[in-house]
C-alpha cells in the first residue's frame, strides 16, 4: 500500500537552519547537513529545505549547499528557494535533488511549472504556496516569504498550476506557521477537492496526533512540519526527533490510513 | 568497477556515495572512453522519457553501452526513467527506448486509483515474485520510495522479479538475463534500498 509521507521542514536563513513563528521570529536550531544526517538515522520519508532569504535578496540559490545537502541526504529532497529560471532548475537536479520547490516564482508566472516541467518531468515540479485568512473569509496568497500579498486567487491558482502540469502542491499556512497548536484544517477542506496532485500540508503541527488527524481525515497526504521536527517541550528546546517506524505504524493503524 | 552513466539526468552523486560508503569501486561516466574497464553499469534517470533519451544520445555512450550490455552481457540496472528506458517505447514520448527488455512504458491509469492521485508519490512496499540475488536479505513487505506516474508493462511474465501496486499491480523490478531495472528509488530508500544496491554491486 502507499504510506502517507511525514515529512520535516528545514528552513535555511543565513546558512543555519531557523525556525518561525508566523514566518517571523526566527530562532535558530542548527547546522543543515547535521539535520540531514540525524533525520537519515531516523529514516524520515522525504526532507523538504526551504531557504527563505534567497528570493528576497534577489540571489541565486546556494548551489554548493544543495550540493552538500543532496549529498548527504538517504532520502527523498525537496529544495525550495530562489528557482525563477528553466535553467536553475535543471542545475539544481543535477546536484542530486528529486523535486524542487517554487514558490514566489510559480505564484507570478505559473507558465514557469510547464516550461521547468517538460525537462524534468512533472512528477518533480512542487508548488508551495503560502497562505493567510482573509479578514472575512477565504484565504490570500503571499510571495516573498510573506512579505508581498499576491492578486492571485487561491481556488484559481490551483486550478491553473495543474493545468499546467504541477507534480505536488504545498499549502502553507502563515497564520499557523511555528504555533504548534493543529493545521488548518478549514484550508484543507476548502481546496483538497480542487487537487488531482499529491497534496502536502505545512503549518501548524505541535504532536503527532496532529499528523494522525490529517491521514484520518485525508487518507493519503503528505504532512509536514517544521517545529514539531526541531523542538521538544513547551519552552522549545532544540531537539531534533522523528516518529521511528512502530510509532509511525501505530499512526496509520490509528488513523485507518486508506489504501 | 561499477560505472554509473551520467547523461546530465538522474542523481548520481547519490549512488556515487553509496557505492563510496560500500567501498565498492566505482566510476562516472559521462563519454564512450569512461566505460573501458567498467564490469557493471547503473543507469539512472529522473524526467521525462524523450528527455532522458535524447539526452543519453547527445552523451556519445549508446553505442558502447550497447556493446557491453547486450554483446559483453555486463549486470546492468536501470532505475526510476532508467528502467523505463529499458524498454521499446513509452507512453510520455515519442522517442525509441532502448528495447533491452522486453516490454512498453505506460500510464497509470487514474480511473483504477480511488485513494491517491497521480504522480505515484511516496513510500509504497514491494511484493517479490521471485528469490534472487539482487533481492537478498530485504524485510518482509519493504518499503521503498516511488515517484513516477509511468511504469515499465513488462511483456514476459517470468522476467518479473517484484511488483508493487497502485491502483493497478506493476512490474516494479525485472530482470532479463545480466540485465535489471528498478522503478523505485534505492538510493533515497533507507536501508532497504541500500541492501539492494550492495546486492548489486556483489552480483
Amino acid at each position: 500500500m502507499l504510506y502517507p509521507r511525514i515529512i520535516p521542514c528545514l528552513l535555511v536563513h543565513h546558512k543555519g537552519l531557523v525556525k518561525t513563528i508566523n514566518f517571523k521570529d526566527s530562532k535558530y536550531v542548527g547546522d543543515p547537513i547535521n539535520a540531514v544526517k540525524i533525520f537519515n538515522e531516523k529514516e524520515a520519508d522525504e526532507l523538504m529545505v526551504l531557504d527563505i532569504d534567497a528570493t528576497i535578496e534577489r540571489r541565486e540559490p546556494d548551489y554548493k549547499m544543495i550540493e552538500n545537502l543532496a549529498a548527504e541526504c538517504r532520502m527523498p529532497l525537496c529544495y525550495g528557494g530562489g528557482i525563477k529560471t528553466v535553467e536553475q532548475a535543471r542545475k539544481i537536479f543535477n546536484l542530486g535533488v528529486e523535486k524542487i520547490a517554487l514558490s514566489s516564482a510559480a505564484v507570478q508566472n505559473p507558465q514557469l511549472v510547464a516550461e521547468i516541467a517538460k525537462e524534468v518531468g512533472n512528477q518533480s515540479v512542487v508548488v508551495v504556496l503560502d497562505v493567510k485568512k482573509k479578514m472575512f473569509g477565504g484565504y490570500d496568497i503571499y510571495t516573498e516569504n510573506g512579505k508581498q500579498k499576491s492578486k492571485a486567487t487561491l481556488e484559481n491558482l490551483i486550478i491553473t498550476l495543474q493545468q499546467l502540469g504541477v507534480g505536488e502542491i504545498v499549502l502553507n499556512s502563515i497564520d499557523h506557521d511555528g504555533k504548534m497548536e493543529g493545521y488548518d484544517l478549514a484550508l484543507v477542506d476548502k481546496v483538497k477537492p480542487l487537487i488531482h496532485v499529491p497534496l502536502t500540508i505545512l503549518g501548524g503541527a505541535g504532536s503527532i496526533e496532529d499528523i494522525g488527524s490529517l491521514i484520518h481525515r485525508y487518507g493519503i497526504i503528505g504532512v509536514a512540519a517544521g517545529s514539531l521536527f526541531v523542538f521538544k517541550g513547551k519552552y522549545r528546546a532544540v531537539l531534533i526527533n522523528y516518529p521511528n517506524n512502530d510509532e509511525k505504524y501505530t499512526l496509520m493503524q490509528k488513523n485507518h490510513a486508506k489504501k | 568497477m561499477i560505472a554509473i552513466i551520467n547523461y546530465g539526468v538522474g542523481n548520481i552523486k547519490a549512488f556515487a556515495n553509496i557505492y563510496k560508503n560500500f567501498d565498492i569501486p566505482y566510476t562516472i561516466a559521462e563519454k564512450a572512453e569512461d566505460l573501458n574497464g567498467a564490469t557493471k553499469i547503473i543507469l539512472p534517470g529522473v524526467g521525462s522519457f524523450d528527455h532522458a533519451m535524447l539526452s543519453l544520445h547527445r552523451s556519445g555512450m549508446r553505442e558502447k553501452l550497447d556493446e557491453l550490455v547486450l554483446e559483453k552481457k555486463l549486470p546492468t540496472i536501470g532505475i526510476c526513467v532508467g528502467m523505463q528506458m529499458l524498454a521499446k517505447k513509452s507512453d510520455e514520448g515519442i522517442e525509441a527506448g532502448l528495447g533491452w527488455v522486453e516490454g512498453v512504458v505506460k500510464k497509470f491509469d487514474q480511473t483504477k486509483i480511488t485513494y491517491g492521485p497521480l504522480p505515484h508519490m511516496g513510500w509504497n512496499n514491494l511484493n517479490i515474485k521471485k528469490t534472487h540475488k539482487i533481492l537478498d536479505n530485504l524485510e518482509n513487505d519493504p518499503k521503498f520510495y516511488f515517484l513516477h506516474s509511468y511504469y515499465f508493462a513488462c511483456e514476459n511474465q517470468h522476467d518479473i522479479l517484484a511488483t508493487a501496486t497502485y491502483g493497478e499491480e506493476f512490474a516494479c523490478v525485472v530482470n532479463h538475463e545480466n540485465i535489471y531495472g528498478i522503478q523505485c528509488h534505492p538510493e533515497k530508500s533507507h536501508h532497504n534500498g541500500m541492501k539492494l544496491l550492495k546486492n548489486f554491486g556483489e552480483l
